[in-house]
Order: C-alpha cells, then structure tokens, then sequence
C-alpha cells in the first residue's frame, strides 16, 4: 500500500536530510506506528506520503501509485484514498459536526443523497451519534479528534494517516481514540500513526518503525515504544 | 460540482472582502472608462481623417464682390479667371488626376442649408452670399505647399485653405487626449491587477483553514479556485459595467447632445462606434480579472 525505495529528503535551504535512504513496505491493511524523536523524520514521512512534498531522491508507491511521477493535477485524486487526522483537530469552527464532516464529501463533488446517507453512519461509527448539530467548541478534545477522524474517513479511504492524533489528549481519552482507529483499522484500512505516547505503543503491540535523524532504525512487527522498556 | 456551494462560498467571500472588492470595482471602473474614452478618441479620429483627408485636400475660394483677397479687385471673379486658376490647379503635378471640383453658389448653398436646416442662420443668408471654390484632391495629401503657393495669389483667387492646417492641430489635440487616457488606464490598470492579486491572498488567509482541509481531502484545484476566480469576475463585470455605463452616458451627453450640434460638418462617434468600445472593455475586463487570479491562486494555493 505503502512503499519507500530509497527515499531521501532534504529541504530546500537545508544541508542536513530530513529523511536519508529510507526502505520501508506497508502493506494492505496494516497499523504501523512511527516513532521517533521531534525532528527524526516522522512527519516528513507522512507529508511525503500525502505528497505534500516531492522526495529528493527515491520512489514512494502510494496504492500503486509512483508519486514522483504524478501529475500535479492528479494529487487530488490520490489524496481522496486517504484520511488524514491531526493532533490539533483543524475542525472548521463556524460548522456543526456533522457539516465539518459533509465539508470533506462536498468539497470532492459528491453527490448531496450520498452526504445525507453517509454523514451519519460515519458519526455513529465514531461513536458521536446525537451531537450532529454541536459546534466543535462545544465538544471536547476527544470528541473533536472523533470529528475529525470521522471526517477523515467518510470518503472510505484505503489509508489512513495520522500524525499524533492523542498529542493533545489525556490518557483515558486517547485510549478511547485508540480504539477507535482500531476498529477502523480492521475494516482493511491501513492505519499509519506518529506518536510519542509510550504506553499506546507498548498496549497495542502493534508494527513499529522507529527514525532517528532520517534513518530508520529500528522496524519490528509487534514491537513496544523504545528498547528499554 | 455542487453549485449551491460554490455559490454560498462566493458570497461568503464577498461579504468578507466587501472594502477591497469595492476598491477593485471602483478602479476597474475608472481605468476601463479611460480605457473606453480613448478607444472613442481613437475612433474620432478616424472617422475625421477618413472624411477629410481622404476627399478633399484643399479648397481654394473665389472672389465675391465682397472678397479682401490678395488676388481680388472687389469684383467677381469672371470666367477667365476661372479657367485660368482650374488650368494652374490641373497642370500641377501634385493634383490627383481628376482631382478638381468646383462648387458653385448654388451648390454652396445647399450644402450651407443642409448643414444648418435647424438654425436661424439660414433664413439671413442669401445664395448670393456663398463662394464659389474649387475643391483640389491630392496624389499624396503630405505635399500640399506647392500647389497652395502656385495658386495663392492667382487673380479671382480669395483665400487658399489647406484644411490640415485647421484639423491638424486638432488631431494632434485629440491624439494627446488619447495617449493621456491610455496612460492614465494604463497605470490605473496596474493598480487593478495589484488590488486584484492583493484581494486574493488576504481572502486565502482568512480562508486557510477550509483551503487547508481541502486540499488534504482532495479537493480539485479548480474547485478551490473557483469562488476566488467568481469573486474576481463578478468584481470584474461590475467595473465593466459601470465603465460601459459611463461611456454610454459621456457619448450621449458630450457628443450626442453638443459636439453633433455644435459642429455639424463632421461625422462623430455613435452607437456603434460605442458599442464596439464597450465590447473591447469588458473583454479587457475580464482578462484583467482572471488572469491575475489565476496566478495568485496557483501561487497561493499550490498543492
């Protein structure tokens, strides 16, 4: 699904690569964890995989796809196969729920039958049935990461990114959250999280690729935070 | 594409931007009113060379009874003279061939009463009154000294008028106008494209956050230009009509209304000539709308 060959990264006006020689497979299907310290590579990991940047060097596949090849006008096509969810939220403050989640349909031209029909279903699976109508400051912080993972997912996306989605969340919420990226995961979506919370990783024991200064250090299928743990 | 939400997001967007989208009509609308005013000058022209100095280069008028002329004895010029000063004018190489035409009084009068079918002038003129002329075309309307300094001075000659003397500085006057217009449009113009550009990234930074979440869901460039490309051809159009309003009324007021009146004799822009220059405004408009637009979008919302 996902699959770095080489890649390296370095940022316009910048000596150092953010990314160096990385080889990393995703498949179809998997939750893989990204760990690593501020500055290790994590999120240009993820902004190369949404092609919010080009690679220096190297190919990134993204569901069959050679990014570097791909024409500019292409990428929005590519980015509806997959969800995206952030540590702040970024829910639209002036829409309800249930218009920050129609907002991702309507914006891709999707049909207002297909919102009407959608749009709940996808807030009951997040668990947010009955707050359609409530404005995101209304919510709390684990209800509008649920948002926006909803929000994410409506479009059934065959990849889901997310750069640490708990950052931003006490323990027993992001548990919560967890579960819920979880559950998305084994309808087949794959699953791809930055985080920096120990005790998540070492729960789920779930794939771990670890970075360090652009390099990937460490990759283990069920593997915990760090080694000393 | 939803259009109720292109729709909504424009008027969104316009409210938001509400000052600096009346700033973008309003210079739109002057600088295309200048714009217009001189394609107008520009056509006046013309149309006044193409009436003079394409037919008739130089009129040299007889003697009356009543003439001062150099060449005038204070009686009317007679019939030898006559054929004497049609003989200088045909033989000299610069007359076009079969370039000379003589009015007669009557002729003069008539044209004088078609002229002036309105006026009170007429009932106090008398055919009498009227010159005689020959009306000289030449082979090249340039080089006119030389018969005008052959015929001066002829006996039954009154007074040789090259009309380029008269119009020349005329032209040169509405030429200047002219240019004058096109600068000043031009540089308002340039301010226009400026407000334009600047209108459109304040109005993609208040818009980040949507534009942002756009983007990553996959929206289509095109469909999050768009409200910003509508927004700018709205501001456009409404420029452009104000300018075509404006045009409209100058012509119906300035030409219509007095310089038709007051200079009968010369043929003066109308619809048409308008209308065409409407036409060209709103497509420079438009240009001038979208084309900045798309450029600070793609700079602004770069994927």
């Amino acid at each position: 699904m996902i699959r770095f060959e080489n890649v390296s990264k370095t940022y316009e006006g910048q000596s150092k690569a953010a990314l160096l020689n990385v080889n990393v497979e995703i498949e179809k299907g998997e939750f893989v964890f990204l760990v690593g310290t501020s500055g290790s590579g994590k999120s240009t990991f993820l902004r190369l995989v949404l092609r919010e940047h080009r690679s220096s060097k190297g190919h990134i596949m993204v569901a069959g796809k050679d990014l570097n090849r791909l024409a500019s006008w292409r990428i929005p096509q590519m980015r509806r196969q997959i969800g995206t969810v952030f540590q702040d939220f970024r829910l639209l403050p002036n829409k309800t729920v249930a218009e920050n989640v129609a907002f991702a349909l309507q914006v891709i031209g999707k049909p207002r039958s297909h919102i009407r029909k959608t749009v709940p279903e996808v807030l009951e699976l997040v668990g947010l049935d009955g707050k359609e109508d409530r404005l995101p400051d209304e919510l709390s912080g684990g209800e509008q990461q649920r948002v926006a993972i909803a929000r994410a997912f409506v479009n059934r996306p065959m990849i889901l990114i997310a750069d640490e989605p708990t950052g931003n969340l006490d323990p027993g919420t992001s548990v919560g959250i967890m579960k819920l990226l979880d559950r998305i995961n084994r309808t087949g979506t794959t699953v791809v999280m930055a985080t920096h919370d120990v005790s998540i990783v070492d729960q789920m024991r779930k794939r771990v690729i670890e970075l360090e200064n652009g390099h990937v250090v460490r990759d283990e299928s069920r593997g915990v935070y760090g080694y000393q743990h | 594409m939803r259009l109720n939400y292109i729709l909504s997001d424009l008027g969104i967007g316009l409210k938001r931007n509400l000052s600096m989208t009346i700033a973008v009509v309003v210079t739109i609308w002057v600088s295309l009113s200048l714009f217009g005013s001189a394609l107008l000058a520009r056509e006046q022209v013309e149309l006044m060379k193409g009436n003079w100095y394409d037919k008739i280069q130089i009129s040299v008028f007889l003697c009356t009874k009543d003439s001062g002329g150099r060449g005038c004895s204070g009686t009317e010029v007679t019939t030898e003279q006559k054929n004497r000063i049609r003989q200088v004018i045909e033989t000299n190489p610069d007359t076009a061939p079969d370039g000379v035409f003589g009015e007669s009084k009557k002729e003069a009068f008539d044209q004088f009463k078609k002229l002036y079918k309105d006026s009170p002038i007429v009932s106090t003129v008398t055919e009498d009154q009227m010159q005689e002329s020959f009306r000289v075309k030449l082979r090249d309307p340039q080089r006119y000294q030389n018969l005008v300094s052959a015929v001066a001075g002829l006996p039954g000659v009154d007074t040789v008028q090259d009309l380029r003397q008269y119009l020349d500085p005329l032209f040169k006057a509405l030429n200047g106008l002219q240019v004058g217009a096109l600068v000043a449009a031009g540089l308002l113009l340039v301010a226009a494209l400026m407000q334009i550009s600047n209108t459109i990234r304040l109005a993609a930074y208040a818009r980040r956050r949507e534009i942002g979440i756009m983007r990553l869901v996959g929206a289509s460039n095109f469909y999050i230009q768009l409200p910003f490309l509508l927004e700018a051809v709205l501001a456009a159009l409404i420029g452009a009509i104000l300018a075509c309003g404006t045009l409209w009324v100058g012509v119906y007021f300035v030409v219509m209304q007095r310089a038709q009146e007051t200079f009968r004799v010369w043929h003066w822009v109308g619809a048409t000539e308008t209308f065409r220059a409407t036409l060209i405004m709103v497509v420079v408009g438009l240009v001038l709308a979208v084309v900045p637009t798309f450029l600070t979008t793609r700079k602004y919302l770069k994927v």
